[in-house]
């Protein structure tokens, strides 16, 4: 029998999440055993090869990129994952909320002391900034979240276990944390 | 306009710096000066020994208080759903046309302002609006472009109104166009009545044979909530107080309810004098009417009938004509908020500080008005006691049904010929009263206002009384042509206007829930959100502090439940989650201020 | 004092005679979790997360008398969702960043959060325009973390009563304002009662922050109300 497949991809986040994922230390190579890997930065394969069981996001939407990579990984996956506080709402991105985009842009591009091109850089390829920050819940639909800032490793490990082997979360309550 | 210094201080002076008439206080400030400005705020919070946020907290909790200047002219258009039904949007774009600025604005020259404002009782004659306390009714959008024109020639608001309305309202200290739409009278409210009769025949009897006879009549609050009223003047008369209090709950602010104002106008007597029985009965000796801001166009004439009747001694010393009973009643003020007619909530406004509902136990029974027992009875509660003083309980109760006897007073507005004020028997059907107002093909009866019941055709054979659809008078006729899901959704962001923010599941549940309801109108729903929909509403109802948020989830509630074809077509049946996001409209700012053109890639 | 029988969830408690549910439950080892309610500052009963049934009828704890032979039901599928639903309205209602908040870990919105295991709130976020101010000499108020539970206003007074918060505006629009003038007065203790009373990180006291490390805060490895039950 051919083993789940799992992808990653980190949207606005730090990767933090992705380095927490690595924290589980050695059970690392009991999951290797347990799945195989496809478009995700761990294994660095850029696009789908094909149909995979569980799609792991970290980051929130800040930008059109972000929205097509989630979507992509929505059509891909059977269950898809939020992990981390970015995932769920939006995170620290998201503290610019609050503040109009245009804004944002004025201050990073044209007000900020240290910049001296004073330009809002408008070239086809760069990715479209978004009005705010979406938590990924509010662009496609997702069946888990893993708080956390980063999520504890054990956590990951404990929900990828538990969704693999088709049993019920069970969550200590040191696992569950917003920080 | 005066000095502020000098406004402020008198102002205070005025009130013999009590700030349990922070009420009287501050409509007073702002309209010498035409808002509460910051610096009035703070010279009034020196002036008092208060603190600065207590007066801000009082000012920005009324919706006819503000800190910023709302005109020369403020116009406060009604935004209820009968105005929407009855033509309103087309008003206030002439209004807005017309003035020069958009509503929640003053216009730059300060000449005008354009406010909405919830239901200010006059649903019989829609669309209707207040500008500077007078009364404007059946506004078309011609009106409306008329009436700015007056203002814009500087004319005097009273000189605006061109034809007076029937009764009292053609009386010179009310001069309104309001009519009162007095549609079938019975026998309690509507009857002859001698002034000074009912209080005679009080004072007759002991306070305990009072209490006795309202107790015997089974008469219950008419306010909507039904509680015996003989059974709280004896708890009120029972709980020890070196004072007690009666107040009348003249803050009708049920949308759609309209009743108490055509009783104040018409029969003022009769709601006095009952409130003169009261306090008798209950050994008080000052009485308070919380009138609502919007019926601020009765309150000389009201005055001028306290007046009257402190002369024909049913008011004042040895009242009635009884050694050692004195009475009084003064007239209270609010500044829009519909929470006050929640009766801790109104006694929290009346003492001067912000409308929110106090924690209960201790009741305004035991701990009401500055801490003394008092009784809050309803406007047509007063009325009912007046007449059951005179034709006794027995009589009383021979009315209605077994558990609420006696007449109501129906404010029924909406979609029906004859909208207007109907004194019915307790127990009369829906479908009777579609008859008599010729509204037969509705299809849909709001009973109760928004926070009652929205029941459909096959319910129209239930009774109005307590025992089977309760209500405190307001009956919305939805004809067969309308969306009654924009119906909802007005009630609904009523409520989230209304919420005083106190309690989280009312201050943040109610935002959720109308959210939610513009989810599945956009066709943006699943099934999940019907549920969701249902789940929210009950969390609210079951967690909320008072009976705004116990309530307000009624609209969806009851919809949900009689209506439940309106919601399944408006859901995307087959799919699990359906996604607000729209790409397009979220690049659009970044992409104008980057001076590019998005290239929205489609899947 | 005069004893009343009382029973919470089948347990006979002896409470009292004018004791609040809360209190009386906690003295007996029961806890009613609570968010709003202070030890010694009388009760506002805004967030309702102390729902609590008696004889089939919601009651908040908090300011609700014991009486004799009261039947109450606190710990239970039904109010533990209600309890769990309010947390996560707060969660919604606000902007609460708690990664970079100094309040993490010493939170009692975020440990009630962690006790009912909120995952993801189950509304929509509102994100709501709210206001930072730190012109204040001793504190500063962030209104992302507020949640109005008035704490502050109840429990924060001149030494001649007057009070230096208070809620300002209506319904989803309310929210806690500060007197300039009688907050420049401030002494030490009083921003650091604020502070303490502070369920959330809205309101902070300048210059210091993150003072004890992540896994020796309150909240790190015990559940909140843990302490009270027996």
């Amino acid at each position: 029998m051919s083993k789940p497949v799992v992808a990653t991809a980190s949207l606005a986040g730090c990767f933090g999440c992705h380095m927490s994922l690595l924290d589980i230390d050695d059970r690392i190579l009991k999951l290797i055993e347990l799945v195989e890997f496809n478009k995700s930065p761990i294994d660095d394969i850029k696009t789908f090869t094909k149909q995979c069981d569980i799609g792991l996001i970290e980051g929130g939407c800040c930008n059109s990129e972000n929205v097509e990579n989630l979507r992509d990984f929505r059509k891909n996956c059977k269950i898809l994952i939020s992990v981390g506080e970015c995932a769920i709402m939006g995170g620290l991105p998201a503290m610019r909320n609050g503040i109009s985009v245009k804004e944002c842009l004025e201050e990073a591009y044209l007000n900020c002391p240290t910049v001296d091109d004073n330009i809002i850089p408008c070239d086809d390829e760069l990715p479209m900034i978004l009005d705010r920050v979406y938590p990924c819940h509010e662009i496609v639909k997702i069946d888990y979240y893993l708080p956390g800032c980063p999520p504890r490793a054990d956590l990951i490990w404990e929900a990828l276990v538990a969704l693999l082997e088709g049993r019920e979360l069970d969550l200590p309550y040191e696992v569950v944390k917003f920080d | 306009m005066g000095n502020l210094g000098t406004v402020v201080s008198q102002v205070v002076e005025k009130y013999n710096k009590d700030k349990t008439r922070l009420m009287d206080i501050v409509t007073d400030v702002q309209s010498e000066l035409g808002y509460v400005s910051d610096e009035a705020v703070v010279q009034l919070a020196k002036a008092l020994g208060v603190s600065k946020v207590d007066i801000d907290g009082v000012v920005t909790f009324y919706h006819f208080f503000s800190k910023t200047p709302v005109g020369k002219y403020s116009v406060y258009l009604n935004n209820s759903a009968v105005a929407n039904i009855k033509g309103r949007s087309a008003v206030a774009k002439a209004f807005e046309e017309a003035a020069g600025c958009s509503f929640g604005r003053t216009t730059e020259d300060g000449v005008m302002g354009l406010f909405d404002t919830s239901c200010i009782g006059m649903n019989d004659q829609e669309p209707a609006a207040i500008i500077n306390g007078v009364i404007f009714t059946d506004l078309t959008p011609e009106k409306a472009k008329e009436l700015v024109a007056d203002m814009k020639a500087g004319k005097e608001v009273s000189e605006l109104v061109k034809n007076f309305g029937d009764g009292n309202n053609q009386s010179e200290l009310i001069k309104s166009m309001v009519n009162n739409n007095i549609q079938k009278k019975g026998p309690v409210l509507f009857a002859p009545f001698e002034t000074g009769s009912a209080l005679k025949a009080a004072v007759a009897k002991t306070p305990d044979d009072v209490i006795e006879e309202v107790k015997l009549s089974n008469l219950r609050g008419r306010g909507g909530a039904g509680f015996p009223t003989g059974m709280k003047w004896d708890f009120c008369r029972q709980a020890e107080g070196a004072k007690h209090y009666v107040v009348c709950n003249a803050d009708e602010g049920e949308p759609g309810t309209f009743k108490d104002r055509v009783v104040l106008t018409e029969i003022p007597e009769m709601l006095f004098e009952g409130m003169a029985v009261a306090g008798y009965a209950v050994g008080a000796e000052e009485g308070i009417l919380y009138l609502r801001a919007e019926y601020l166009y009765l309150r000389k004439f009201l005055e001028k009938v306290l007046e009257d009747l402190r002369s024909k001694n049913v008011l004042g010393k040895n009242a009635g004509g009884k050694d050692g009973f004195n009475f009084d009643i003064r007239i209270q003020m609010g500044a829009g908020a519909y929470i006050c007619g929640e009766e801790s909530a109104l006694i929290e406004s009346a003492e001067g500080k912000r409308g929110e509902p106090r924690n209960r136990p201790p009741f305004p029974v035991q701990n009401g008005y500055l801490g003394y027992p008092t009784t809050v009875n309803n406007v047509e509660t007063f009325c009912c006691v007046s007449r059951i003083m005179l034709e006794g309980g027995e009589w009383f109760k021979k009315m209605g049904t077994a558990q609420s006897s006696g007449t109501k007073l129906l404010s029924v507005s909406g979609d029906c010929k004859k909208p207007g004020i109907y004194e019915v028997e307790f127990g009369t059907t829906i479908q009777t009263l579609l008859e008599m107002v010729e509204g037969r093909t509705a299809k849909a009866v709001q009973v109760g206002g928004p926070s009652g019941t929205c029941v459909g055709k096959k319910d129209y054979g239930k009774r109005i009384c307590y025992d089977d659809l309760g209500t405190g008078g307001s009956m919305i006729i939805v004809g067969p042509d309308r969306d009654l899901l924009e119906v909802v959704h007005n009630f609904m962001e009523f409520f989230v206007e209304e919420s005083c923010g106190w309690c989280v599941p009312c201050r943040a549940g109610n935002q959720l829930l109308l959210d939610k309801l513009e989810k599945v109108m956009a066709g943006k729903a699943t099934k999940q959100d019907l549920k969701e929909l249902e789940e929210w509403s009950n969390i609210i109802k079951a967690t909320s502090r008072c009976g705004l948020g116990q309530t307000s989830p009624n609209p969806i509630v009851t919809t949900l439940k009689n209506f439940p074809e309106m919601y399944q077509a408006k859901i995307q049946k087959d799919v699990d989650y359906v996604s607000e996001f729209d790409l397009k409209a979220a690049v659009q700012e970044s992409c104008k201020a980057a001076g590019r053109i998005p290239n929205i890639k489609e899947h | 004092m005069s004893e009343i029988n009382i029973t919470i969830d089948g347990k006979k408690i002896k409470a009292k005679a004018g004791q609040i549910i809360v209190e009386a439950a906690r003295e007996n080892g029961v806890y009613i979790p609570t968010l709003c309610d202070y030890e010694g500052i009388k009760p506002a009963g805004t967030c309702r997360i102390c729902t609590v049934k008696i004889g089939g009828r919601n009651m908040a704890a908090c300011t609700t008398p014991v009486a004799e032979g009261m039947m109450i039901e606190n710990d239970v599928p039904e109010l533990n969702d209600f309890r769990k639903a309010i947390v996560e309205m707060l969660f919604v209602e606000g902007n609460h960043m708690c990664p970079v908040c100094e309040k993490s870990g010493n939170c009692e919105l975020q440990a009630l959060a962690y006790k009912y295991t909120m995952l993801a709130p189950r509304f929509p976020y509102l994100w709501p325009q709210r206001t930072v101010d730190a012109s204040f000499p001793k504190i500063l108020i962030d209104r992302n973390r507020c949640i109005q539970c008035l704490r502050c206003v109840r429990g924060v007074t001149t030494t001649d009563g007057k009070h230096i918060f208070g809620l300002v505006n209506r319904g989803g629009k309310a929210i806690i304002s500060i007197d300039p003038e009688l907050a420049k007065e401030m002494t030490e203790e009083m921003a650091e009662k604020a502070m303490e009373l502070c369920p959330v990180g809205a309101i902070l006291k300048k210059e210091v922050g993150y003072a004890v490390p992540i896994g020796m805060r309150k909240y790190d490895g015990k559940p909140i109300g843990s302490e009270y039950e027996k």
